[in-house]
């Protein structure tokens, strides 16, 4: 059953009533309809950056053919409208992560920029010699060099939560890293190597009892389950708008209203302010004191048809759906008996990310290998080189899934998998 | 297998990525020099002993890719018994052949011919010149009088 509309927020309103079906979803993202190399796109690099739908690319198209102006500057009616899109996609996330005020939702331009956010305004301002950074092993480059670099600056020093041999954070000695002297935690919600889901609440309330602020990277979380910004209680949480259907350029630091309004901004230059003078200026509020220059607007327009998108299907059913898959592909993947696989075998404790090596194939070469076959993955270190290090490889293949893919596409994966072998094992 | 890998993954390449040339590490080498493709973790050590201006003997040990192996193997073979210019010459053939273009002429390629099916995979032609740029950078450093050194391909 294939339901064909003219827009694509009725087309998963249609699929969600329908209860949760890849193959309606998959007719509504264009490019999935695409060919590699003679065979249909199976794509299962999600973990990088997911698939745009109709409508999303549509939302784009419409606000540079019908609204494109800048915002907050003029008077006139294509001004109204870009701020209104902009403004209305920031309800819209505030909506999505739990209900949180718009003041404390920050347009940056992906997660990265988002933590850097935090790693300058706050940090350099805040921390000093004697002051302890608490990280875990299975950060991505994103939250682990902004705060390396910080630590270098200011004198404070790093440590890390540990991981052990299952992939699981190892919390036997919490207590004694989240030392009193600890002014931040900074951990991930969703490992993007080990697929591994933190229990970060937990952490948050010991490093809140020891005064910390702690921030939380949920540019694998916030995409593939229900959270709760305020269920968390964590101070800060980013992410990126282009691993959960919206386009690039766009990502969210969201941050509780009175530690954002205590904090120096972090770009400095256009509506940003409130009054300058030529010897001194003054900060706009909450949150456009963050949000200095002309923000992506058209990318904002874009991202709101993304969280309808998500919204219609619901949270809880993407994820329902990602540990069916995540299920199925352990098992296969374990049946196939040449390869080592990374973190959590509970798919209940993990996210649809799965990280192998094959025994005997490189996986630079399993990766050209599976693209011939049509089977986008990823291979390398996917900006976690001291996670690699800690797990004693120099890269790993990962597959990750989204809303679209099917145990079909497991199944192709797993045939290309095999045909390397044949190809390339038996040495 | 599809045909652009057949091309790729050819039986000489497959050859000696299961069979390395040139593993054995050299007691006092004349050049060392370490070379990387931090994109992918492949790491590399290569080392020459020199002998009246020639290549006497090569080592180089390559944990990469099949294709960054076999290209370093390949190397090993290519490279003993000619002088330090002709090295370079056959570096350079080795970039032509990797970027699809003419090969420069009096170049005995040997083996190395089998590595014009990288060019249609742009992302691998780093894994196959790692080796060549780890060694080209060596020997210029050899040249400024530095013995051991690190290459990166970023
Ligand atoms: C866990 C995690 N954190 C941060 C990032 C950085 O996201 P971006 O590159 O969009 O800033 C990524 C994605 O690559 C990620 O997987």
């Amino acid at each position: 059953m294939k339901v064909k509309e003219e827009s694509g927020l009725s087309i998963a309103r249609a699929g969600a009533a329908a209860g949760f079906d890849p193959e309606i979803i998959k007719a509504d993202f264009p490019i999935l309809s695409r060919e590699v190399h003679g065979k249909r796109l199976v794509y299962l690099d999600n973990a990088a950056t997911t698939q745009k739908p109709e409508s999303v690319i549509q939302a784009l198209d419409d606000y540079y053919r019908n609204h494109n102006a800048n915002v907050h500057r003029g008077i006139h009616t294509l001004a109204e409208e870009a701020t209104a899109a902009m403004e209305g996609a920031r309800q819209k996330v505030a909506d999505f992560i739990g209900g949180v005020k718009t003041q404390e939702v920050i347009f940056t331009r992906n997660c990265t920029e988002a933590i850097n956010l935090v790693a300058y305004s706050w940090g350099r301002n805040n921390l000093g010699r004697g002051d302890r950074i608490v990280l875990t092993e299975m950060e991505h480059h994103a939250n682990l060099v902004p705060w390396i670099a910080l630590a270098k600056r200011t004198g404070a020093e790093l440590r890390y939560i540990p991981i052990d041999n299952d992939g699981y954070l190892n919390l036997s000695d919490l207590n004694g890293i989240i030392s009193p002297a600890t002014r931040i935690l900074a951990l991930t919600h969703m490992s993007n190597v080990l697929g591994t889901i933190n229990p970060v609440e937990e952490i948050i309330e010991l490093a809140h009892r020891r005064g910390a602020l702690t921030l939380v990277d949920a540019a694998q979380s916030i995409p593939h389950m229900p959270v709760n910004v305020k269920d968390l209680d964590a101070d800060f949480v980013a992410f990126s708008a282009h691993k959960m259907l919206g386009p690039t350029g766009i990502g969210i630091l969201y941050g509780k209203e009175n530690i954002l309004n205590e904090m120096e901004p972090f770009i400095y230059g256009g509506d940003m302010i409130r009054e300058v003078r030529f010897d001194s200026a003054t900060w706009n509020e909450l949150p456009w004191k963050f949000e200095g220059g002309t923000p992506n607007i058209g990318g904002a327009a874009a991202f709101a048809p993304a969280l309808d998108y998500l919204a219609g299907l619901g949270m809880d059913a993407v994820r329902r759906h990602e540990i069916e898959l995540i299920s199925y592909a352990l098992d296969r993947l374990q049946n196939l008996g040449s390869l080592r696989i990374f973190g959590p075998s509970n798919p209940d404790d993990r996210g649809g990310t799965i990280s192998f090596i094959d025994n005997e194939i490189h996986p630079h070469d399993l990766a050209t290998i599976l693209d011939t076959y049509g089977v986008a993955i990823r291979a390398g270190h996917h900006c976690a080189q001291p996670l690699m290090k800690r797990l004693g490889v120099s890269a790993t293949v990962r597959a990750s899934f989204y809303i679209y893919n099917t145990k079909d596409d497991i199944d192709r994966l797993v045939e290309a998998l095999k045909a390397a072998r044949r190809f390339f094992g038996n040495a | 297998m599809p045909e652009p890998l057949d091309e790729l993954y050819r039986d000489i390449i497959m050859d000696h990525y299961r069979y390395p040339r040139g593993r054995k590490k050299l007691e006092n080498a004349d050049m060392r020099n370490e070379g990387q493709n931090p994109v992918c973790g492949d790491e590399i050590e290569l080392s020459l002993k020199l002998d009246d201006g020639r290549v006497d003997e090569v080592s180089v040990e390559c944990m990469g890719c099949a294709i960054s192996v076999a290209s370093g193997s390949m190397l090993v073979d290519a490279i003993k018994g000619k002088s330090l210019q002709e090295v370079r010459r056959i570096a350079a053939a080795v970039k032509a052949i990797l970027k699809g273009e003419p090969l420069p002429e009096e170049v005995e390629m040997g083996d190395l011919e089998a590595l014009a099916g990288v060019k249609n995979f742009p992302v691998r032609i780093k894994c196959a010149l790692l080796s060549w740029t780890t060694l080209i950078d060596g020997i210029e450093a050899l040249e400024e009088g530095v013995v051991a050194n690190v290459t990166s391909t970023e």
